[in-house]
């Protein structure tokens, strides 16, 4: 490890400047001349039919240019998620669908000549509605007789859309019910999660315009600009070589830019007027038709024998893909496939889900993916079990985690939306992280004993969790490399950096293959034009499948140089040469040449060729990152808040590529996971529609809601990552909700069971317990 | 109406509707290092000083702070001689998606210039509007502490 020169060291990020110093680089930050602006109309309805929509006062309003409805845009079924093809994801939506489906459907777009006008003449539109019955409560969605929310004719890839079944799932490994039966305790406890948004800072924006051939280029804030190729092209109905997408930099994703939601009706307005457009979502925008958190239900029974260990484990999560089932099937199956195979010593285990339409917003990918709904129920019915043996919930980890050459029969079982691919652990510091982030927070110390000062009790929980590094055998990435005179590289790949830092872990990789410095590697990324194919930035594949990619074409020139080399030096089977400080040395002979001699060489002199190659990298695992957390609390009984006093997050990532972003990806990811535990929550009315789509109502949290943060990383090589990296992006989000909720339950005794823990919902809980107290005593 | 400012110390004179916010008429102008659309000064991405105090120009009505000192980000470094805190944000791994960093940056620099030693919760205090998604915020944190030491370490030279 520590002859590794640009692995394993924190490189700067190198957008980080620019970015720092406010250079354009973001999607708005460039305008067009004569850029048309659109602005969307919206359905005040939860489910609705459009018996008539009268466009022509819009029209005729000065500055107006087009409006655009169902009546004059193309009917191409098409999914939104940006997935890989073919998409596990049902076709259920047009352009501008004839019923609506939320409040907060699209209704109609006005393109104008400024926002000012396309708001006015949005406010002439005159729809008329046929209201139809709307479910907002996806228990209901199933029932007999409820409203069938998509009867249109023509949604194909649904379970069962006369159900309201978007997906469903069911996966039985060995006989659960058996396997309850000879456990020595049960546990089954039910949990909700709720709605919840990624809110980037920055929001949806798409500019597109024609370049001097005619063709579309789409300038969007994507984290999947090859799917927003394909899937324009789909639901345009006009060729991919038509069609050019650039990604720039990209103001935060987290999935919800994996959606291809406003780049085909900014599309659709420039290839009909001739002419650049723009639309830009407003943050209430961005909460009421952007995409949201698949708000789960899970059912979940564990029976674990008297030795503590975990014999039979049964999920059912129920969840609300709202009106349509963008990443319905592969968020729910997520919530099993991401979480059982971490207790693999079970024996019996089943997964089922129902994926259910509703008349509420529409989820689709957020950083977790299912794997943060599932933990939410999982990890506290583990902590349950303890308490029923009498054991401490880290023993009880301990006991029954998977290890390293150790496999799951759910990897197998349950892929993306098809049958998994088996694989076995190769790298896995669960024990590691256990034992440090126990010793970090004091846990033996503290766990069961409640500190108390007045109204205020201070308690630990804790979670353990596994994710993924890209999808097995279905995410590709790739990626170009050549060589320029100066001993310098152009690295053109498909990799989607959304501000995570892929670019400059990348640019590392380079570095470290071929002996050179970081900042010697020039990144071009995420044009479709330009770059090859990637899947893009979801799944946690960043560093392992396009990093992977990375590695194979720097290998490839690797080998270009070398052979070049071989040739100066006269020396044909040498095998053993040295890349360093940007030039090739033989050890034996002594002999050197710098990177710059050889591609003049190669570029102007002899043998005369560009020194480049194009590698590609899908693989047959996807090894997961695995992480303890550990956090103390400190819960008011008077007033019901919770605060977070202290939070340890020990993780196995593989090598740490560039270790100052890997902190960043997992302090983020788990902040963003407290505002999940504690305050993040739509309000909806009666009809469905959201009470509080801004950040005044939408508490995310801000500096002076952290508690200490403390990052342990236990460093494992990876064999089947890019310089024994593992993914880091997804995992600590999903730790919050069980470990504090854990805590809760050791400083007060109480667990609730749905979050966000606000205050309210704890006093309840207290209130609801002292009540339990005062009943009288079952004898026994 | 006319309005003029006097922007990253150049003046500057912009054709404005009375009833238009700064942020609008700043980025209409040019002004694209100024990020932010919330409209409610509750994600301080459009964070600028004006006459050296912090405010979310999207809050505020261009035509009420006509004849004032407006910096952005671009008015205390660039690309080639960066301000230390910028060069702390890029050190300490503090700029991820890079989109709240403007703003939290010019909130980090109305503090240190006050308060040149301030505390941790001085800082957490100061960047409380400031709302990032990305971070986590403890890297912005440490990033601000260490420019402070740059900047003690630049005055001793």
């Amino acid at each position: 490890m520590s002859n590794f020169k640009s692995i394993g060291k924190d490189t700067k990020k190198i957008d980080a400047l620019s970015l720092a110093t406010g250079q354009p680089m973001f999607v708005d930050d460039v305008s067009f001349p004569n850029t048309l602006q659109i602005k969307l109309l919206y359905s005040p309805h939860a489910h609705a039919i459009i018996e008539d929509i009268d466009t022509s006062e819009a029209e005729k309003y000065p500055g107006v240019k087009m409006v655009l409805t169902y009546k004059n845009t193309p009917h191409v079924p098409h999914t939104t998620a940006g997935q890989g093809w073919p998409e596990p994801s049902p076709y259920d939506t047009w352009m501008f669908n004839e019923k609506v489906k939320f409040v907060g459907d699209r209704v109609a777009a006005v393109a104008a000549e400024t926002e000012e006008q396309a708001v006015e003449a949005l406010k002439l539109i005159k729809v008329k509605y046929k209201v139809l019955p709307a479910i907002l409560d996806p228990e209901e969605a199933m029932k007999d007789g409820a409203p069938i929310i998509h009867d249109e004719p023509w949604i194909t890839g649904a379970y069962d859309p006369k159900k309201n079944l978007a997906a469903h799932i069911d996966i039985r490994v060995g006989d659960v019910e058996k396997g309850f039966k000879e456990s020595d305790v049960v546990v089954e406890e039910t949990f909700e999660t709720q709605y919840a948004q990624h809110t980037p800072i920055e929001p949806h924006v798409t500019i597109t315009y024609l370049d001097e051939y005619g063709r579309l280029v789409i300038r969007t804030s994507t984290q999947v600009p090859f799917h927003v190729r394909r899937i324009v092209a789909q639901a345009l109905q006009i060729p991919v070589q038509k069609i050019r997408v650039i990604k720039p930099r990209i103001g935060g994703g987290f999935g919800t830019k994996q959606e291809i939601i406003l780049e085909e009706i900014c599309s659709f307005v420039t290839l009909k007027t001739g002419r650049p457009a723009r639309i830009l979502y407003t943050r209430e925008e961005e909460f009421i038709s952007a995409r949201t958190r698949h708000p789960f239900k899970v059912k979940v029974k564990i029976g674990a024998k008297k030795d503590g260990m975990l014999h039979a484990i049964s999920l059912y999560a129920l969840s609300n893909t709202g009106a349509y089932g963008t990443h319905g099937l592969t968020v729910a199956s997520n919530a099993g496939s991401k979480t059982l195979p971490l207790y693999n010593k079970a024996e019996n285990v089943e997964f089922i889900s129902d994926i259910v339409y509703t008349n509420m917003p529409v989820a689709g990918a957020y950083r977790g993916y299912g794997a943060t709904q599932g933990y939410a129920a999982l990890e506290q019915a583990i902590d349950m079990v303890a308490e029923k043996l009498g054991m401490d919930p880290w023993e009880l980890r301990k006991k029954n985690h998977i290890k390293a050459g150790e496999t799951s029969p759910i990897f197998r079982a349950l892929g993306e939306g098809r049958e998994g691919v088996t694989q076995y652990i190769q790298s896995c510091a669960l024990d590691e992280l256990l034992e440090k982030g126990a010793k970090e927070i004091g846990w033996f110390e503290k766990y069961g004993r409640p500190k108390r000062n007045g109204s205020k009790v201070r308690g630990v929980g804790m979670s353990m969790h596994m994710q993924g590094s890209g999808i097995p055998l279905i995410d590709m990435g790739a990626a170009t490399l050549k060589m320029n005179e100066d001993g310098s590289f152009n690295l053109l790949y498909g990799g989607t950096d959304i501000g995570t830092g892929l670019d400059t872990v990348a640019a590392q990789i380079v570095a470290e293959t071929l002996g050179i410095k970081p900042e010697q590697v020039i990144v071009y990324a995420s044009d479709t034009d330009l770059t090859p194919f990637d899947v893009g930035a979801y799944a946690s594949s960043g560093t392992f499948v396009s990093g992977g990619a990375v590695l194979k074409a720097a290998l490839k020139v690797r080998e270009q140089i070398l052979e070049v080399a071989r040739e100066k030096f006269g020396e044909p089977d040498s095998k053993d040469y040295i890349l360093e400080n940007g030039k090739v040395i033989s050890p034996k002979s002594g002999k050197s040449i710098t990177l710059s001699e050889i591609a003049y060489d190669t570029l102007y002199v002899k043998n005369q060729h560009q020194i480049g190659a194009t590698g590609s990298f899908v693989s047959p695992y996807s090894p997961p990152p695995f992480a303890v957390h550990f956090v103390e609390i400190e819960v008011d009984e008077e007033t019901g808040e919770i605060k977070p006093i202290k939070y340890v997050a020990a993780v196995d990532c593989g090598v740490p590529i560039n270790p100052n972003l890997v902190k960043g990806q997992i302090i983020g990811a788990l902040v963003n996971g407290i505002g999940y535990a504690l305050t993040e929550e739509y309000h909806f009315t009666p009809s469905g529609r959201m009470t509080n789509p801004n950040f005044m109502d939408y508490k995310i949290p801000s500096t002076r809601d952290l508690p200490e943060i403390k990052v342990i990383l236990a460093e494992t090589y990876e064999p089947t990552g890019p310089y024994g990296a593992k993914s880091v992006a997804e995992i600590n989000i999903n730790g919050p909700i069980p470990a504090i909720g854990n805590a809760l339950h050791d400083a007060l005794g109480i667990r609730l069971h749905r979050s966000p823990y606000t205050p309210e919902r704890v006093l309840e809980a207290i209130r609801k317990s002292k009540e339990k107290k005062l009943e009288p005593v079952d004898p026994e | 109406m006319k309005v003029k400012y006097i922007i990253n110390g150049k003046e500057e004179e912009y054709e404005i509707h009375p009833g238009e916010v700064l942020l609008d008429v700043l980025r209409r102008n040019g002004h694209s290092e100024i990020k932010g659309n919330c409209y409610l000064g509750t994600c301080g991405a459009c964070t600028v000083l004006i006459d050296g105090e912090p405010h979310t120009s999207c809050t505020i009505l261009a035509a009420k702070v006509n004849g004032k000192h407006i910096t952005t980000i671009k008015g205390i470094g660039d690309l080639n001689n960066p301000h230390p805190l910028q060069k702390a944000f890029v050190d300490v791994g503090a700029v991820q998606c890079g989109f709240c960093t403007p703003g939290t940056i010019l909130s980090a620099y109305a503090l240190l210039k006050k308060n040149p030693n301030p505390t941790d919760e001085d800082i957490k205090k100061a960047l409380d509007g400031n709302l990032c998604r990305c971070t986590g915020y403890v890297q912005q944190v440490e990033a601000v502490k260490f420019a402070v030491k740059l900047l003690k370490e630049g005055k001793d030279e």
